[in-house]
């Protein structure tokens, strides 16, 4: 198996704060990664490392063939990098940022107008090319702003956060887009919050505290989810979580959209005490039953386990 | 019926541009309120209308009873808002940020400590008072944002995108916080790209470029929006498939969906019908099955609809 992205015991440390530990990740040729983790777990250190904007203190990276640390310029040749507050240029055009960035790229001049006109394609933005940046809706912008993050045509595309604040229809629109980079060979780093995008990768890894706690595709993790999950339909669906919190036998407790996740031991007998509280307490249940968990269920539990340890 | 909110033909149009358009909706005292929308549709618009920061061109808003054009003065003592980018004080301290607003909204000074132990309670910063607001991360920044714009008790809290970029558990932790509020009377507006966090609504407002497309509780838009069926499909080349789907008769539209598909159907879909159609171009069906529409799906029915308008 051929790897683009190799990161190995990586680690950045910030006067008494180790923001990355140890840090080791393999990332599969023209796949995507994802990494998803609670706020200040490290993954905006973690990006900036691999576009060598930060120093690791020890260990390295390598990307393609080369070695973070000592190769820092030819890498920036392959790599697409876009931080989470990516800027544009509020009064250029749609355009006129892509001509700016195609020049900081040094594309050669013979190829950047067609380079220019798929990627407006590509993006969809080509109705849009005259506007200016500031006039362009969230979504629009950042599709522009990955776009000129393509221009150079990298191997390598590292993502911070890319869809924060963009609406639904937008962010599948984003998505879209980086499934055709994938199929064109792109490599691709992604950090998200969202685990819905989450499950999109084609490899996981969570992070908590400068590390990596999990690590593997989706669709392992959460087979290997290793506690019985309840989904609860009630009538007062936060008073029973309130209530379902308060027992012994029940590990935790959490409303998902218009679900009431609970994680238990014993699967009959949360249902059944369960049932039996809710009663008592004048609760009309419509279901209870077990599920599969969806990628933000193992998330949330694994992370709240990390910090009970 | 008691109303916190009363808008009525409310429009607001800049030059010719028209951000908000005849809209009209009211908000029981104690409910939530979520207001939905892609980026760019006028909410922002509305919310600094009902705060009284800019007139509206026509149409009528109360809030407590008091007129937004003519009393603003009035209702902006018994508002709080927190805006997506967190005002806070990045070089002060967590205890200075809550004294800094205790003055600005005038609480009494025998009341501010008991106000600010109450705040830090409520929002888990215990211990952290004497923390630089530009340490913490995401998560308990937002919690202190929030703290500080209810430090004078407003009757109604205007909440725009609080949860962009923080991650599953501190949202819901915030989400609690938003709950127990409205328990104790308190009225929440709230603007979210989180369509599982609009669930939790007591009603939704759909707003797209400027119009209200839709008002009602999650439940019953859910259950009457969308006229046809929705399909959750798993496959091996996802990409493929969406096109597939979407050359087909019968389907409406298909687009990634956590990992997988969704694709809007004609009512009683052949499931097995669809299977084939998608196995015989060489594509591996792993899972195919109907499911209740969730609220994302409704949000990009909705806007694909009124795009093809």
């Amino acid at each position: 198996m051929e790897y683009d992205i190799i990161i190995s015991s990586m680690t950045k440390k910030f006067g008494d704060l180790t923001a990355v530990d140890r840090l080791s990740i393999k990332v599969k040729k023209g796949t995507i990664f994802g990494l998803v983790g609670p706020d200040g777990a490290g993954k905006t250190t973690t990006m900036r490392m691999l576009c060598s904007l930060l120093t690791p203190d020890s260990g390295t990276a390598i990307i393609g063939d080369h070695d973070i640390l000592k190769e820092s310029e030819e890498i920036k040749k392959d790599i697409g990098y876009m931080p989470q507050r990516f800027s544009l240029y509020g009064d250029l055009t749609v355009l006129e940022n892509l001509e700016f960035y195609a020049e900081i790229y040094q594309v050669p001049r013979k190829v950047r107008k067609e380079k220019i006109e798929h990627l407006l394609e590509f993006s969809n933005l080509s109705k849009h090319s005259y506007k200016l940046a500031d006039q362009l809706s969230g979504g629009m912008k950042q599709k522009l702003a990955l776009s000129c993050n393509l221009i150079h045509t990298p191997k390598y595309l590292l993502l911070d956060e890319p869809t924060i604040g963009v609406d639904p229809v937008a962010r599948r629109e984003f998505w879209r887009i980086l499934f055709e980079l994938k199929d064109l060979g792109t490599t691709i780093f992604v950090s998200t919050p969202y685990m819905d995008e989450a499950e999109r990768c084609d490899e996981v890894g969570l992070m908590s505290e400068g590390k990596i706690v999990k690590s593997d595709t989706p669709s392992n993790i959460i087979n290997n989810f290793e506690k019985p999950l309840l989904c609860v339909y009630s009538e007062d669906n936060h008073k029973a979580k309130n209530m379902a919190q308060e027992e012994e036998y029940v590990f935790d407790a959490y409303l998902l959209g218009e679900e009431l996740h609970v994680v238990a031991d014993d699967k009959d007998y949360a249902i059944n005490n369960l049932m039996e509280k809710f009663k008592t307490n004048n609760i009309t249940v419509d279901s209870i039953k077990e599920v599969s968990p969806s990628l933000e269920d193992v998330f949330v539990y694994i992370i709240k386990n990390e910090k009970r340890r | 019926m008691e109303y916190a909110i009363e808008i009525d033909n409310l429009t607001k149009k800049f030059g010719k541009f028209v951000a908000v358009n005849n809209v009209s909706f009211k908000i029981k005292k104690g409910d939530v309120f979520g207001f939905l929308g892609p980026n760019g549709s006028g909410k922002t618009t509305v919310i600094r209308m009902i705060m009284g920061l800019i007139t509206p061109t026509s149409g009528t808003g109360k809030v407590l009873g008091y007129d937004v054009t003519t009393e603003s003065e009035k209702i902006r003592s018994h508002i709080g808002y927190m805006s997506q980018k967190f005002s806070l004080y990045d070089d002060l301290t967590v205890d200075e940020n809550l004294d800094f607003y205790a003055g600005v909204y005038k609480v009494p000074k025998n009341k501010i400590n008991e106000k600010k132990k109450e705040i830090l309670e409520m929002a888990d910063l215990v211990g952290r008072e004497n923390m630089i607001t530009s340490n913490l991360s995401g998560g308990w920044k937002q919690r202190l944002a929030l703290g500080c714009s209810i430090i004078h008790e407003p009757e109604i809290l205007l909440l725009d995108e609080p949860t962009g970029g923080v991650d599953p558990i501190a949202r819901r932790q915030f989400w609690d916080i938003i709950y127990e509020l409205s328990k104790k009377g308190v009225t929440i507006l709230v603007t979210t790209h989180y369509m599982d966090e609009a669930e939790h609504c007591n009603s939704i407002g759909f707003l797209y470029y400027g119009n209200i497309l839709s008002l009602d509780t999650p439940n019953i838009m859910k259950g009457k929006i969308i006229d046809g069926d929705i399909v959750e499909i798993k496959v091996n080349d996802t990409l493929k498939s969406i096109e597939l789907l979407k050359a087909k008769n019968g389907v409406g539209d298909a687009s990634v969906y956590g990992s997988g598909i969704h694709a809007m159907t004609e009512h009683n879909t052949d499931l097995e019908e669809l299977k084939g159609y998608l196995t015989e171009n060489n594509i591996q069906v792993t899972n195919i099955k109907m499911v209740r529409p969730s609220l994302e799906d409704v949000f990009v029915f909705l806007v694909e609809k009124e795009n093809k308008k």
